[in-house]
């Protein structure tokens, strides 16, 4: 979702994310008995060396995403919580973490407040904000305070691209996306010809032009774009014109309200293509809008599905708050850690000193290895594929720099780095 | 051609429902010289109820085509219903008012609906229950699915209903008296508040079925919906001439195949690489790219409106109009 200033989520796809990753997680797992939370700072024995050393995070709290702030909220606090409990020192001395929550109601004016707080709290680090449109606004205010921020879930490509050195990410960009679907689309359906449609918006039109872009330097043969609106409901006079040319793949950038009535048309009208989308339309409401015809429908989310985070962290997360991780919770888990490893690597809690270990560090977290490029994008970063499979969205590929990987693979693969 | 013979169908069908609700405008105006800009919201209101008597009966004992059946006769009434009230509380009483205010009130009308129903059902794409089979059919490459065909022939029944209740049937003679001259037809002993209202609500009903053929056909309803649709069947009526039935029903399916075929086929005639011979910078992104589309299918909905400037320079009383628009 990269219309900014739009949140950088939205409820029905990560409702439907988190049913999948909830079916996946549900089954054959064993219960642990929650422990009490509060075992951790305990571990932490106050002495005379100890110093408190403030972690900012930042995520809607309040209203209708406020699960999925909460969800980030608690990965950063499991981070802070096991950090504690190790006991670390830095610059010879003890080192207490402190995380210091706030609300930002997922509003990009409450962004820089939240932000100014934290400043004045002095806090050493930030995890967060949730939302694109509220990390960017805020991005600046912690730039000029030098204090090094990490955000689990703003996809948004213009955040890294202000060129603020305290800027970091531990997901994947809306424009690595697009090469990702694409690359996948090359690899399993071995198209010839595919037609790319957009929605003429900015997201829409950005998303099909790299998936465009990466179809060509495959050598597919990519027709000529045709275009509708976003609130286009009759795509039958498009299709027909597509269908005389027979593609073999169709993309189409842009959201699920116009991709379930192009879909549902282009089967009525015979067409049997595969129908690709980006995350706009990755969304459990492809099956109520398209009906039988989203049945094998391919789409792309950033990140990995919460299943395919690293096990340890995921029974941590179970037994410390009795549920599963929604979403982004795996990011701001590496976030709030990153942090944390560089200072222990710069033997100091000063932002200014850290941050030139954060930059280059190479860390291994619960999303997989993390490295950033200069940008403060997180290098080679994984894109999920999506098929719908008797009416819900199935994860059944990992994109990493370029390769595609099966889910059940990439699962094992997780599973065996951690042993 | 077969390509053709599909937008053809595509066309028909969508002009179609333009007829029908062209049918509301063109009454109406037919009648007391008002456009009821709020025609379209009718529509979508028509679709929004029968979604939800649809959603709630779905999944019970009944067989689907009943439950369609209720959603169509829950939504005619509701509509109906709108279409009274419509006329009553806000054009009534400006009966007699220069012609520009009922036509501001009936914009105004027009906004508070559809807020209303915002409102009412949410600002989300509601997914319209496909409970119906809906086999399709191959004509000579061509596909055509059961709803389609639904669609073209209820519209033709509609049609040929209204032209036999208006030329053959009292309530007929009284509106057509109305619409020559509403005084007179007075002093004949004709009812005219009754006449009018029933043109309301006969429009309104027409725009139900509209409203339920629409949401089958794109699979969902949105509350904004009508309002695209309702200046596309205006066109429609316009392009007919406005206050003729035959007008609305031609103008209405001339304007959807126009849709259709603008386009399936204004990409390939404004690909400038036909003529990559007039210039050489031409020639070069040609060789490149293959093509170089000026206006691609994203203008579909400019036709109707392009359809509509035209007629009025060169036709001002629509193809089949005979009364000169010389009002509002």
């Amino acid at each position: 979702m990269s219309r900014f200033p739009l949140p950088a989520l939205r409820l029905d796809l990560v409702v439907g994310a988190a049913a999948v990753a909830l079916a996946l997680t549900g089954c054959g797992k064993q219960e642990e008995p929650p422990k009490p939370a509060a075992d951790a700072p305990a571990a932490a024995a106050p002495a005379a060396d100890t110093v408190t050393v403030k972690i900012g995070h930042a995520a809607p709290l309040t209203g209708a995403i406020a699960h999925l702030g909460k969800d980030n909220e608690n990965g950063a606090k499991l981070a802070i919580d096991e950090a504690n409990a190790k006991g670390i020192t830095i610059g010879g001395k003890k080192i207490t973490f402190e995380l210091i929550s706030e609300d930002d109601e997922a509003k990009p004016d409450k962004g820089p407040i939240i932000a100014q707080k934290f400043v004045d709290a002095k806090v050493a680090g930030v995890v967060g904000h949730l939302n694109s449109g509220v990390t960017i606004p805020a991005s600046s205010v912690y730039n000029q305070a030098g204090i090094p921020m990490i955000s689990g879930s703003a996809t948004n490509p213009q955040l890294t691209e202000q060129g603020f050195p305290v800027t970091f990410r531990t997901v994947g960009r809306d424009d690595q996306q697009g090469p990702a679907v694409a690359s996948y689309l090359v690899a399993e359906g071995k198209p010839k010809v595919v037609a790319v449609v957009d929605d003429a918006t900015s997201y829409g039109e950005g998303l099909a032009n790299e998936v465009e872009k990466t179809l060509k330097s495959a050598g597919v043969k990519v027709l000529p774009r045709e275009k509708g609106t976003d609130k286009q409901n009759d795509w039958k006079a498009v299709l027909t014109k597509l269908r005389g040319k027979s593609p073999d793949a169709v993309f189409f950038g842009g959201m699920d309200a116009a991709a379930g009535p192009l879909l549902k048309q282009a089967r009525e009208l015979g067409m049997k293509a595969i129908f690709a989308f980006g995350d706009g339309a990755c969304s459990d409401q492809m099956k109520t809008l398209a009906g039988d015809a989203s049945e094998g429908l391919v789409c792309s989310q950033a990140g990995i599905p919460v299943k395919a985070a690293s096990k340890s962290f995921l029974d941590a997360y179970k037994a410390k708050f009795n549920s599963d991780p929604i979403i982004y919770a795996p990011f701001t888990y590496d976030g709030a850690n990153l942090l944390i490893a560089a200072m222990q690597k710069a033997d100091s809690v000063d932002p200014a000193k850290y941050l030139p270990e954060l930059k280059k560090i190479s860390f291994d977290g619960a999303s997989g290895k993390i490295e950033f490029d200069d940008k403060g994008d997180r290098k080679d970063a994984e894109m999920t594929i999506f098929t719908m499979k008797a009416g819900v969205l199935e994860p059944i590929a990992i994109i990493k720099g370029g390769k595609s990987i099966k889910f059940e693979e990439f699962i094992k693969g997780a599973t065996a780095e951690q042993k | 051609m077969d390509i053709f013979l599909q937008q053809i169908i595509n066309g028909l069908t969508l002009g179609s429902v333009y007829a029908i609700v062209a049918l509301g405008y063109t009454m109406v105006y037919g009648i007391v010289q008002l456009i009821n800009f709020a025609h379209g919201e009718v529509v979508m209101i028509g679709a929004m109820v029968a979604l939800w008597v649809i959603s709630s009966l779905a999944g019970g004992a009944m067989p689907p085509v009943v439950i369609v059946l209720a959603g169509i006769l829950c939504a005619i009434p509701v509509c109906m219903a709108v279409g009274y009230t419509m006329e009553r509380v806000a054009y009534r009483p400006l009966r007699s008012a220069p012609r520009l205010a009922p036509l501001i009130t009936a914009i105004g009308i027009s906004i508070i609906l559809q807020h209303v129903a915002m409102l009412v059902w949410s600002r989300n794409p509601l997914p319209f229950p496909q409970i119906l089979a809906n086999p399709i059919f191959e004509i000579a490459g061509a596909t055509i699915s059961a709803v389609q065909i639904a669609i073209i022939v209820l519209s033709l029944l509609m049609m040929g209903g209204l032209t036999l209740l208006v030329y053959r049937t009292k309530l007929g003679v009284a509106m057509r008296a109305t619409s020559e001259n509403p005084q007179v037809a007075g002093l004949m002993g004709i009812d005219i508040n009754r006449v009018i209202s029933m043109t309301f609500i006969i429009g309104a009903g027409l725009g139900a079925m509209a409203g339920v053929m629409v949401g089958t056909y794109y699979g969902q309803a949105h509350y904004t919906m009508g309002a695209l649709l309702g200046l596309k069947a205006f066109c429609a009526a316009v392009l007919g001439g406005i206050g003729n039935l035959a007008g609305a029903m031609l103008g209405g399916m001339l304007l959807g195949v126009v849709e259709a075929l603008g386009t399936g086929y204004i990409g390939e005639i404004t690909d400038l690489c036909h003529v990559s011979g007039i210039s050489t910078a031409l020639a070069e992104r040609c060789a490149e790219d293959g093509h170089m589309v000026v206006f691609g299918s994203n203008y579909q909905d400019v036709f109707a409106f392009i359809v509509l400037i035209l007629v009025l320079v060169f036709r001002p009383s629509g193809l089949l109009g005979e009364r000169v628009s010389d009002r509002a």
